[in-house]
């Protein structure tokens, strides 16, 4: 077992932190403020590779393995967690099904523009009547000569309709339940795909999410992903794939909102004396240090596991999601509780990082479906 | 083109401990860095580079064994080759023992068109070190760079003074100190790290670089430091209010009685 950082994650992990303090750091409370896409800071992490970054260099990619991967994302969203899930949701839920289920064609055609990141993509498997349930998704597909047209809706989409390329699940084959999900991929500009409406979110507030809508949207036959039938399939791994990348986001905001809170203590002064000279409060940080880095090793032992081709990730991954989730909801009240006022006003990024976590016990699997997916591995 | 860049691994600090005994820095437990202006003479010559396909970037430094950790983000940034001259006979070198010995790792590197220095390293702050290695490889050097333009065989840089800049055109080869006015320096790529922590750094003894041993080192250096010491911080200044010249000198000479100073 080894315990140390290697020296490529020392790298990744100071050249972020230098261009999150630099680049994302100055634009994160207004993108937030006006839930403004960061299209220019997200266009330099593709030149820097991180758009691409657990996929072979032949393709386009920058050839990481996956666990200094999760590091990067965790190191992102110690600064902002809109950066974190765009980044995630363009890696692990449009590149990596593509890369695992695409045909050589599709690979070729789709992945060196998204894996260089110069286009963007998402992901569409929730409807208003299927979230944890995808069972109940009614946007279908029909075969129609040399296309497939799509008919239905998505909402709560993570980047639609900034995204270019989107893989899209809809029902082929009517009362068979699951087994009738196919999986597509649909290009931005299709006629017929539109989103015409941006959510107005809690928090993450820079990462746009929309409704899609499909009316008799005509897609060429060969755009069919995995094979027909294997949809749902596809979702579910990739979800365990996307489900390390949210842990990862939920670990970051959790160790960002620790880090402004140890600088917070530090110069705030009450009695006479500053904050980090009271036990009590001392005490309460060790406890937060505590599960911030019992889920990181979880976390981190997950990632390494789908490095090293262990068999059993669901439940890792289900683990990991919701130790980090937790551990960052624990950290994140008591940040903004330890800023005391200033910690509720737009003033200091706790108050942010407060409203972006909470998403992370419930996007890519709520926590109560990680729970599920555990315990289907305890019992069996 | 063959570009060369001179990089000093320095601590990440403004505060700078010294051993009062030798008079050198103490580096145990401050983090080093790749030293500000050299990251922008790295920078500008990695932008020469990209502008004539088929350049070769050289990045030297002399330091302990632990350079090599700044020579691999030399590399991710996207220099071709690293070199560490690393020799105990070369510690304690002050500037002109240090451009002995990175002149002569710089003939053995062979042929050249530019050497990129920074201006001056955040430790020392002596600002010596290139023009010192331009003297002794006989090169025209231009200091202070903030511009930097190729021209065919010479260059065209405009150089910082402190009421304004001037334009010139050097004949290459030659050597330039840049300033953090000439560009911002890029970040480390992700398969930029991959690839430089794989990549062999190159590492030279003062035999490989045939330096005179007379010529380097703490004992042959000419400098020595008498005295150094970290000057406590000054309380922040006073501005003297006033709407007029008159009411400020007022001000202030109110000020001073005060403060019985008259």
């Amino acid at each position: 077992m080894e315990f140390s950082y290697s020296r490529e994650q020392q790298m990744v992990k100071q050249m972020l932190s230098d261009f999150c303090e630099r680049e994302i750091a100055p634009i994160a409370a207004e993108i937030d403020e006006e839930a403004r896409y960061p299209y220019e800071t997200v266009a330099k992490l593709g030149e820097l590779g991180i758009m691409g970054m657990p996929f072979p260099p032949e393709l386009g990619g920058a050839g990481s393995d996956y666990l200094t991967y999760i590091m990067a994302v965790e190191e992102i969203s110690k600064t902002d967690a809109s950066h974190g899930v765009i980044v995630q949701t363009h890696n692990a839920l449009c590149c990596w099904p593509i890369f695992t289920y695409g045909t050589e064609e599709q690979k070729q055609k789709f992945l060196p523009d998204l894996l260089s990141g110069k286009k963007l993509g998402a992901f569409g498997l929730t409807e208003p009547n299927a979230g944890t349930d995808a069972g109940g998704t009614q946007t279908k597909a029909v075969l129609d000569g040399d296309e497939w047209v799509l008919n239905g809706s998505k909402i709560f989409i993570s980047g639609g309709g900034i995204a270019d390329t989107y893989v899209i699940f809809a029902v082929t084959e009517k009362g068979i339940g699951t087994k009738g999900i196919s999986a597509f991929i649909v290009e931005k500009g299709t006629p017929g795909f539109t989103s015409p409406k941006h959510e107005n979110k809690m928090g993450i507030r820079g990462s746009i999410a929309a409704e899609l809508v499909f009316e008799d949207c005509r897609i060429p036959k060969e755009n069919l992903l995995g094979q027909q039938g294997k949809g749902f399939k596809i979702a579910m791994s990739a979800l365990d794939v996307g489900r390390l990348g949210i842990a990862a986001q939920a670990l970051g905001i959790a160790q960002g909102a620790f880090d402004e809170t140890v600088k917070y203590m530090k110069q705030r002064k009450q009695f006479g004396k500053t904050l980090d000279k009271f036990q009590a409060l001392q005490f309460e940080m060790a406890n937060m240090k505590t599960r911030i880095d019992g889920a990181r090793f979880l976390l981190y032992h997950a990632a390494w596991a789908r490095d090293a081709g262990e068999d059993k990730l669901s439940p890792l991954a289900a683990e990991a999601k919701l130790a980090c989730s937790e551990a960052a909801s624990y950290v994140v009240d008591k940040a903004v509780q330890f800023h005391g006022g200033y910690g509720y006003i737009k003033d200091y990024p706790v108050e942010r990082m407060y409203r972006d976590q909470k998403i992370t016990e419930i996007y890519e699997g709520t926590s109560e479906v990680m729970k599920m997916v555990m315990a289907g591995d305890i019992f069996r | 083109m063959k570009i060369i860049v001179c990089v000093k691994q320095v601590p990440n600090t403004t505060e700078i401990r010294i051993n009062p005994e030798t008079g050198t820095l103490i580096r145990d437990g401050v983090p080093s860095i790749l030293n500000p202006d050299d990251a922008n003479a790295l920078e500008e010559a990695l932008k020469l580079k990209d502008a004539n396909p088929g350049s070769t970037v050289t990045v030297i430094t002399m330091g302990p064994p632990q350079a090599v950790k700044m020579l691999q983000e030399c590399s991710a940034m996207g220099a071709d080759e690293v070199i560490l001259l690393s020799d105990r006979a070369l510690g304690g070198s002050d500037t002109w023992a240090t451009s002995n010995a990175v002149a002569a790792g710089i003939r053995k590197i062979g042929e050249y068109d530019i050497i990129f220095c920074g201006r001056q390293a955040i430790d020392g702050d002596t600002a010596q070190v290139g023009p010192q290695i331009a003297e002794k490889l006989g090169l025209p050097q231009v200091s202070y760079v903030k511009r930097f333009q190729r021209d065919g065989d010479h260059v065209i840089v405009d150089r910082a003074l402190e009421d304004g800049y001037e334009t010139l055109r050097v004949k290459m080869p030659c050597m330039l100190t840049c300033i953090k006015e000439l560009n911002t320096p890029r970040y480390m790529s992700i398969p930029g790290i991959l690839k430089a922590v794989k990549k062999e750094v190159t590492v030279w003894n003062a035999e490989d670089i045939g330096v005179d041993l007379q010529t380097v080192g703490l004992k042959a250096s000419p400098t020595n430091v008498f005295k150094s010491f970290t000057p406590k911080p000054k309380g922040a200044g006073v501005t003297v209010e006033g709407d007029t010249p008159r009411e400020k000198s007022e001000n202030l000479l109110k000020s001073m009685k005060q403060r019985h100073i008259i």
